[in-house]
């Protein structure tokens, strides 16, 4: 069943395809993101309890899922890379974790400021901010342990580990507000089929969303690539790769 | 131009961009005590207690305590790495006074370990609740504290640099010389969050960051010249 | 629109400052981050040419060598 994905196992062909994807991408993330924006900003209506603040929540709330999102990706590469010893599964578990670690800052940061008009304090330690917090100090474990290595397959074998180990934080996080009375409001979006949002604040944050998570993607691409050429530098395809690369700049 | 022409400044800008170039190649010294900072101030309300009353009440300790262990922990690549490869040697060798190459690396280490911790304490006040009054102490106390850290602290590398198992000898060494700026930085905080004045016990932190900074390079120094010897 | 006019949109019903503050952090922290992952993509080449050129380098450096080497020997043998 797995067969079309094969040849996706050469990281010439991984290169090659993920630099096709990146300007789709890119337009894509561009459109989204600027609906999004602009729809979340100007025209979606302000909550009647929270006002203008809440316009925080389409920000907030796509980078909470983006980070939990990412190092569930993350785990999956590391786990596809220890169990089938798929090494390209290294190179995309590099790629993604600086890109996680960046939003859920963005998630803890706008949390805090919306956190602060609404309930009076920029912090406060409960479940889901601890976790989500921890979430971060994974995420930035997982970045240092890999530059601690100077080969880069051991690096790739020592960051899965601990991101393995680190998976269980996720659904801590997610359930968190449900198994812990907390500060932090329910779920509103996951419920499938009859979010208790209303429609006028939906789309908007499905359009912010889409587009981070695009966005998202786009920068994953350009990291793996990076990656793919830092592992496989020897290689002959590399290496014509890069002087062909060069000669356009001269050129230019 | 021969080594002994060098101007005071010179030696002085030379050594401090060498460590500081060393350092920004390897990132990881920079951004790993700085993460310990932040870990094990998050442990403290983990263990005590979310409640804002008790964290407030103790956050300047917590703050200066894990300012301390970071520090300790940047400590050892003050002059491990040099001492291995036989650069240090080379450098007490040459004709140049050995206390402007201490005083150079002991600003590197600190522009590299205490500016980073003095940057993010106020990020990790508010994560436990410091009285709002405290900020401008807590950060006057870091940046007056935080270079005597880095003086002390290498006073206690330089003696232990040649030794093979060092690494708990060093905290035993440094602490106790740490606890007078603890003691006098958590008071000033803590008098700030009464609303008092705290200029008295800033002048005390003053006192001893001029203090070591005009002798620990020589403490350093002549403890250098035993470990190479 | 929701807001009747921009000094309205900028103020957020109050809410200003920490409306702009999440949405500047979050769109400085991202653009950093896809700039620096381009930078970070343009060295990783330059490096790789660097080490290339430098392999070169030293490949001619022995073949010179090599040559110098027997040009030598049929020097002496003649």
């Amino acid at each position: 069943m797995w067969k079309w994905l094969h040849p996706y196992a050469n990281p010439e062909v991984s290169y090659h395809f993920t630099g096709k994807l990146i300007p789709w991408l890119s337009a894509l993330t561009v459109l989204f993101l600027a609906i999004g924006i602009v729809w979340a900003l100007a025209f979606a209506p302000a909550d009647y309890q929270q006002g203008d603040s809440f316009r925080i929540f389409y920000l907030h709330v796509p980078a909470a899922s983006l980070s939990m999102g990412l190092y569930f990706a993350m785990a999956v590469a590391a786990f596809t890379s220890m169990v089938w010893q798929f090494k390209l599964a290294d190179a995309s578990a590099a790629a993604l974790a600086p890109v996680g670690a960046v939003f859920t800052a963005i998630a803890l940061i706008t949390g805090a400021a919306w956190g602060k008009p609404m309930w009076g304090t920029w912090w406060i330690w409960d479940a889901r901010l601890t976790s989500e917090l921890l979430l971060l100090f994974l995420y930035l474990g997982v970045i240092a342990l890999h530059n601690a290595f100077e080969d880069k397959n051991l690096a790739g074998k020592a960051a899965g580990i601990l991101t393995l180990v680190g998976v269980i934080n996720l659904p801590i996080i997610k359930y968190s507000v449900e198994w812990w009375n907390t500060l932090h409001q329910g779920s509103t979006v996951s419920k499938l089929g009859k979010p208790s949002m209303s429609i006028e604040m939906l789309w908007p944050f499905l359009f912010c969303f889409l587009g981070f998570a695009l966005l998202a993607g786009v920068i994953v691409c350009i990291r793996f690539r990076s990656e793919i050429l830092n592992r496989n530098s020897i290689r002959p395809w590399v290496r014509n790769l890069v002087s062909a690369q060069l000669k356009t700049l001269e050129s230019k | 131009m021969p080594i002994s022409n060098l101007s005071y400044r010179a030696v002085f800008l030379l050594v401090l961009k060498r460590d500081l170039t060393i350092a920004l190649r390897h990132k990881d010294d920079i951004v790993n005590p700085l993460l310990f900072f932040v870990i094990v101030v998050t442990l403290f309300p983990l263990g005590i207690g979310p409640e804002a009353q008790t964290l407030s009440r103790i956050a300047p300790g917590i703050i200066w305590v894990a300012a301390l262990l970071a520090t300790l922990l940047s400590l050892d690549r003050l002059f491990k790495s040099d001492h291995n490869d036989g650069s240090l040697e080379q450098m007490l060798l040459s004709p140049l006074p050995v206390f402007i190459l201490v005083i150079a690396k002991i600003f590197a280490h600190w522009l590299i370990t205490g500016l980073p911790l003095i940057l993010i304490a106020p990020l990790l006040a508010v994560l436990l609740h410091l009285n709002e009054q405290s900020y401008g102490a807590l950060m006057l106390t870091l940046l007056l504290g935080t270079p005597v850290l880095s003086l002390l602290g290498a006073i206690g590398v330089a003696l232990t640099v040649g030794l093979k198992k060092d690494g708990v000898l060093l905290s035993l060494l440094v602490l106790p010389l740490y606890i007078p700026v603890l003691i006098f930085a958590t008071s000033a905080i803590d008098t700030a969050a009464l609303g008092l004045p705290y200029s008295g016990q800033l002048a005390i932190i003053a006192a001893l960051f001029f203090g070591s900074l005009t002798l620990a390079p020589f403490a350093v120094g002549a403890a250098l010249k035993v470990s190479t010897n | 629109m929701q807001f009747d006019s921009f000094q309205a949109f900028l103020n957020m019903g109050g809410y200003g400052f920490y409306v702009w503050l999440s949405f500047g952090v979050s769109t400085v922290l991202l653009l950093t981050l896809l700039f620096s992952s381009l930078k970070n993509h343009k060295q990783v080449i330059k490096n790789i040419a660097l080490r290339q050129q430098r392999e070169d380098k030293l490949r001619q450096v022995r073949k010179n060598r090599q040559n110098a080497q027997t040009t030598i020997e049929n020097e002496v043998s003649k």
